[in-house]
C-alpha cells in the first residue's frame, strides 16, 4: 500500500517540461521529505499528483495502492485519499470554515446519508483544541483575513478532519513563526499512523526538526537526485544545495 | 449553446437531482377556460375584460386611458435591450379564466388547479408558516384565504377585483398613485388589462406575525399575466408579503407584467419578498414602488433566478421625515437569461435613509445588469444613501454591466457607493476540488458564499429554497 510515482514527466501548457522523470514511493506508515532549491519542481510535483489542470502529464504514472489515478478528476483523487496542504491556500469568501469542512466530508458520504451535526462539531472542536484554534474560527470565512499562520493551521485542521491516506504538505513551514510551526508540527505528528503516508515538501531543514522524516529526497531540475535517511537533511543544511549542481550534471 | 445539463458533464446523482427540480414547475394541465379574450390587444380586448369582471365604470375608463398610453409609448429600447422587440403583442392572450370566484377552501378548488398548487407545496407552506395565501392561476385567483383572527382585526386580503369593488373607499385613493399609468410602457399595459394580484389593508397598529403569501402560476401557452397588487399599511402597522411564481416552459414566449404599489403610512413597515423563478421563456417586466411616510419603512427583498428577460427596479419614495427605504437584491443569470434589475431611491423629505445592496451572478452566457437611481434634491438635509453592488462572473462568456445614477444636490447629505466585479478563480476552484467537492458543488459553494449575507434577509423557509435552487442552477451549468 503506497503512493507510487514512477518516471513522471509533466509540462506546462506551453510545453515547458517541469518534471523530468520523477520516481518516488511513499508507503503507508512512512514520512518522506522532499527538499530542494526553488524552481526544482517540488510544488509542481504536488499539484500534478493532485490533478491540477494547468499541467500536462507526458509520461509515467501515479498510483494509489496500485490503482492508476491518471483518469481521475481532482475531486476523485481527493476522495480516493490524497490530501494537499497548500503553500498558498485560497480564500473562499462568505463560506464559513465549519460549512466548508462539512461540505468536504459530506462529499465523501453515499447519497442520502447526512453528517451527524453533533458528532461533527465534537470532532471539529477536539481537533481545533489540539491546534490551539479559537472557537470563533468555525464561523469565519475560509482563509479570509487569516494570518499566514492561521492559514497553515487551517490546512492541518482540514487534513485532520478528512483523514486522508496520503498527505502532501507543500512548504507548510513557510511564513510560520516558531510557535506556529510547533503547533502545526504537533498536528502533523498526531496524524502519523501505519495507515497513512506523508510527503513533506520543504525548502528548509527547520520543519524536519519537528517532524522527523523516515526518508529524505533531494529534488533538482525536475528529478530526484539524491535519497537518504534523515541525516541527508542535515547535510543539506550544512553544505547548501550547491553540490546538487554537480549531482544533476553527473 | 444550451444550458440544459447533459449527462456527459455530470455525475448521475447530480443529473438526477437536476431533472427532478426542473420538472417541478414544468408541467401543464389542459386548458378549460370559460373566458378567453383571444389573441392580440385592442379596445375590444379591454371591454371584454371589463365585461367579464363586471368592472365599475371608473375602472373601465381607467383601462381605456391606459391602453392609449401603452399604444402611444415607444419601447424603451433606446436604453434597454433589443430583446424587447421580440415580444409579439398580437400573439399574446390577455385574459384567461374559468369564471369562478376564488375559493376560501382548497377543497373547493378545481382538481387540476389543486394538484398544481399541491405540487408546488403551497397548501403545505400555508399550514406551516403563513397568515394567508392567495393562489393565482392564469388571470384569476383560484384560492384566497386568511386566518380568521386577522379578519377579526380588520385585515383585508383579497384579489384586486374584489378590492376595487368591495373596498373602493380605501382602494381607489391609492390605486395608480404610487405608480402612475404613464410611468412606463409596461405599467400602462398592466393598467389596461390587469387582473388578479392582491389588495391588502392592514389597520392601524396591527402587526402581522406571520407573512402573507401570493403565488402566481401560469398554465397556458402564449399567455400574458398582468396581476396588480396594492398593499396599504396604516399607521404603525407591519406586514411581510411574499410572492413566488412558476410557469411551464413553452416554446413560445410568455409575458408577465405586474404592477405593485406599496403604501406605508406613518410609522408603518412593509417588507415585500420575491423569489422569481419563471421558466426561461418568460419576459418578466415588472414595476414595483413603495411610498414611505413619516418614520415608515419599505423594504424590497428581491431574488431573480428565472425568466428569459427580467426588467425590474423596485423603488421607494421617502415622502415623510425619517422614512427608510431598502432594496436587497440577488440576481442569477444563466445562459439564455438577462437579469436587468436595480433600485430607485427617491428622497423627498429630510433625514430620510436608503440602502441598496445588489449582488448578481452571471453564469455561462448569462447577462446581468444593475441600474440604480438615487435622487436627493437640494432643498433637503440629513439624507443618507448607501449603495453596494457586487457582480460575480462564473466564466469568460458572461457579462455584467452597472449603471448607477446618483443625483445628490446640496451638501448636507451622506452617500456612499461601492461596486465590485469578481470571478470564481481557477485557484479557488482547484482548492475546493482538492477537498473532494466536484466542480458543481465547488461552484455552488462559492456562489452561496458570495450571496450568503443577503440570503439571510429572506425568511427561513425561503432561504432554504433559495440555496437549493442556486445549488441546482450551478450544478447544471458547469462543464
Amino acid at each position: 500500500m503506497s503512493l507510487h510515482i514512477q518516471n513522471l514527466h509533466a509540462t506546462l501548457e506551453d510545453g515547458t517540461e517541469i518534471l523530468k522523470g520523477v520516481t518516488l514511493e511513499v508507503p503507508k506508515g512512512e514520512v518522506h521529505a522532499i527538499m530542494g532549491p526553488n524552481g526544482s519542481g517540488k510544488s509542481t510535483l504536488s499539484k500534478v499528483i493532485a490533478g491540477h489542470e494547468g499541467y500536462l502529464v507526458t509520461g509515467g504514472t501515479v498510483t494509489i495502492n496500485g490503482d492508476d489515478i491518471a483518469e481521475m478528476s481532482i475531486d476523485e483523487r481527493s476522495r480516493a485519499g490524497i490530501f494537499l496542504a497548500f503553500q498558498y491556500p485560497s480564500e473562499v469568501p462568505g463560506v464559513s470554515n465549519a460549512n466548508f469542512i462539512r461540505a468536504a466530508l459530506q462529499a465523501r458520504l453515499p447519497k442520502g446519508e447526512e453528517i451527524d451535526a453533533v458528532a461533527y462539531y465534537k470532532n471539529l472542536y477536539a481537533k481545533m483544541d489540539l491546534l490551539e484554534m479559537d472557537r470563533k474560527f468555525t464561523g469565519r470565512a475560509v482563509n479570509e483575513g487569516f494570518s499566514g499562520g492561521e492559514k497553515k493551521r487551517n490546512e492541518i485542521l482540514q487534513m485532520m478532519m478528512l483523514e486522508p491516506q496520503y498527505c502532501i504538505l507543500d512548504e507548510t513551514d513557510s511564513g510560520l513563526d516558531i510557535d506556529a510551526l510547533k503547533i502545526v508540527a504537533k498536528g502533523v505528528n498526531a496524524m502519523r499512523s501505519p495507515e497513512r503516508g506523508m510527503l513533506l515538501i520543504t525548502h528548509y531543514q527547520r520543519l524536519l526538526d519537528y517532524i522527523k522524516p523516515d526518508h529524505v529526497h533531494v529534488m533538482a531540475e525536475g528529478r530526484i537526485v539524491k535519497s537518504g535517511g534523515p541525516e541527508l537533511a542535515h547535510e543539506l543544511e550544512k553544505h547548501g544545495y550547491d553540490f546538487l549542481k554537480e549531482a544533476a550534471l553527473a | 449553446m444550451s444550458y440544459e445539463p447533459t449527462t456527459a458533464i455530470l455525475d448521475e446523482e447530480t443529473h438526477e437531482a437536476i431533472n427532478i427540480d426542473r420538472t417541478k414547475g414544468d408541467f401543464t394541465f389542459p386548458e378549460r377556460h370559460k373566458f378567453d379574450a383571444g389573441r392580440g390587444l385592442s379596445s375590444k380586448t379591454v371591454d371584454y375584460i371589463c365585461d367579464v369582471k363586471n368592472d365599475p365604470q371608473w375602472v373601465r375608463d381607467f383601462r381605456h386611458k391606459a391602453l392609449k398610453v401603452f399604444l402611444d409609448k415607444p419601447m424603451p429600447t433606446n436604453w434597454a435591450t433589443k430583446d424587447l422587440e421580440n415580444i409579439n403583442f398580437d400573439e399574446i392572450r390577455y385574459y384567461l379564466s374559468d369564471g369562478e370566484k376564488p375559493k376560501r377552501s382548497w377543497d373547493d378548488v378545481p382538481p387540476e388547479v389543486l394538484e398544481t398548487f399541491e405540487r408546488l407545496g403551497i397548501p403545505e407552506q400555508e399550514r406551516a408558516f403563513l397568515a394567508g395565501v392567495e393562489a393565482q392561476y392564469d388571470s384569476e385567483a383560484a384560492y384566497s384565504n386568511m386566518k380568521e383572527e386577522l379578519t377579526k382585526q380588520g385585515v383585508i386580503f383579497v384579489n384586486s377585483t374584489e378590492g376595487l369593488k368591495e373596498y373602493e373607499q380605501i382602494f381607489r385613493p391609492w390605486f395608480g398613485k404610487v405608480i402612475p399609468t404613464s410611468d412606463n410602457k409596461f405599467s400602462a399595459l398592466n393598467s389596461a388589462v390587469f387582473s388578479g394580484g392582491s389588495f391588502i389593508y392592514i389597520p392601524k397598529g396591527v402587526k402581522l406575525k406571520q407573512p402573507l403569501q401570493a403565488y402566481f402560476r401560469i398554465n397556458s401557452e402564449s399567455f400574458g399575466q398582468f396581476e396588480r397588487t396594492l398593499i396599504i399599511a396604516d399607521e404603525g402597522a407591519e406586514v411581510m408579503y411574499m410572492e413566488g411564481c412558476t410557469a411551464p416552459k413553452f416554446e413560445t414566449a410568455t409575458l408577465h407584467s405586474a404592477v405593485v404599489e406599496l403604501v406605508a403610512l406613518k410609522g408603518a413597515k412593509i417588507q415585500y419578498v420575491t423569489v422569481q423563478n419563471w421558466s426561461s421563456n418568460v419576459f418578466n417586466l415588472v414595476t414595483k414602488r413603495g411610498l414611505a411616510m413619516e418614520d415608515a419603512e419599505v423594504r424590497w427583498i428581491d431574488c431573480n433566478i428565472g425568466s428569459r428577460l427580467t426588467m425590474k427596479y423596485p423603488g421607494v419614495i421617502m415622502k415623510g421625515e425619517r422614512a427608510r427605504g431598502e432594496v436587497i437584491s440577488i440576481a442569477l443569470a444563466n445562459t439564455g437569461q438577462h437579469q436587468d434589475t436595480g433600485a430607485k431611491m427617491i428622497h423627498a423629505a429630510n433625514n430620510t435613509t436608503s440602502n441598496v445592496v445588489s449582488k448578481s451572478i452571471s453564469v455561462g452566457e448569462g447577462r446581468s445588469t444593475y441600474r440604480g437611481q438615487v435622487h436627493i434634491p437640494r432643498h433637503l438635509k440629513g439624507c443618507k444613501n448607501n449603495t453596494e453592488c457586487d457582480a460575480l462572473l462564473i466564466n469568460s462568456h458572461s457579462r455584467t454591466d452597472t449603471y448607477p445614477a446618483i443625483t445628490v444636490r446640496g451638501n448636507q447629505h451622506a452617500t456612499q457607493h461601492e461596486a465590485s466585479v469578481s470571478q470564481v478563480s481557477e485557484d479557488m476552484l482547484f482548492y475546493m476540488q482538492q477537498r473532494g467537492l466536484n466542480e458543481g458543488q465547488a461552484m455552488s459553494l462559492a456562489v452561496n458564499g458570495f450571496i450568503n449575507d443577503l440570503v439571510r434577509e429572506f425568511p427561513m423557509e425561503y432561504s432554504v429554497e433559495l440555496k437549493r435552487l442556486i445549488d441546482l442552477e450551478m450544478e447544471g451549468s458547469v462543464g
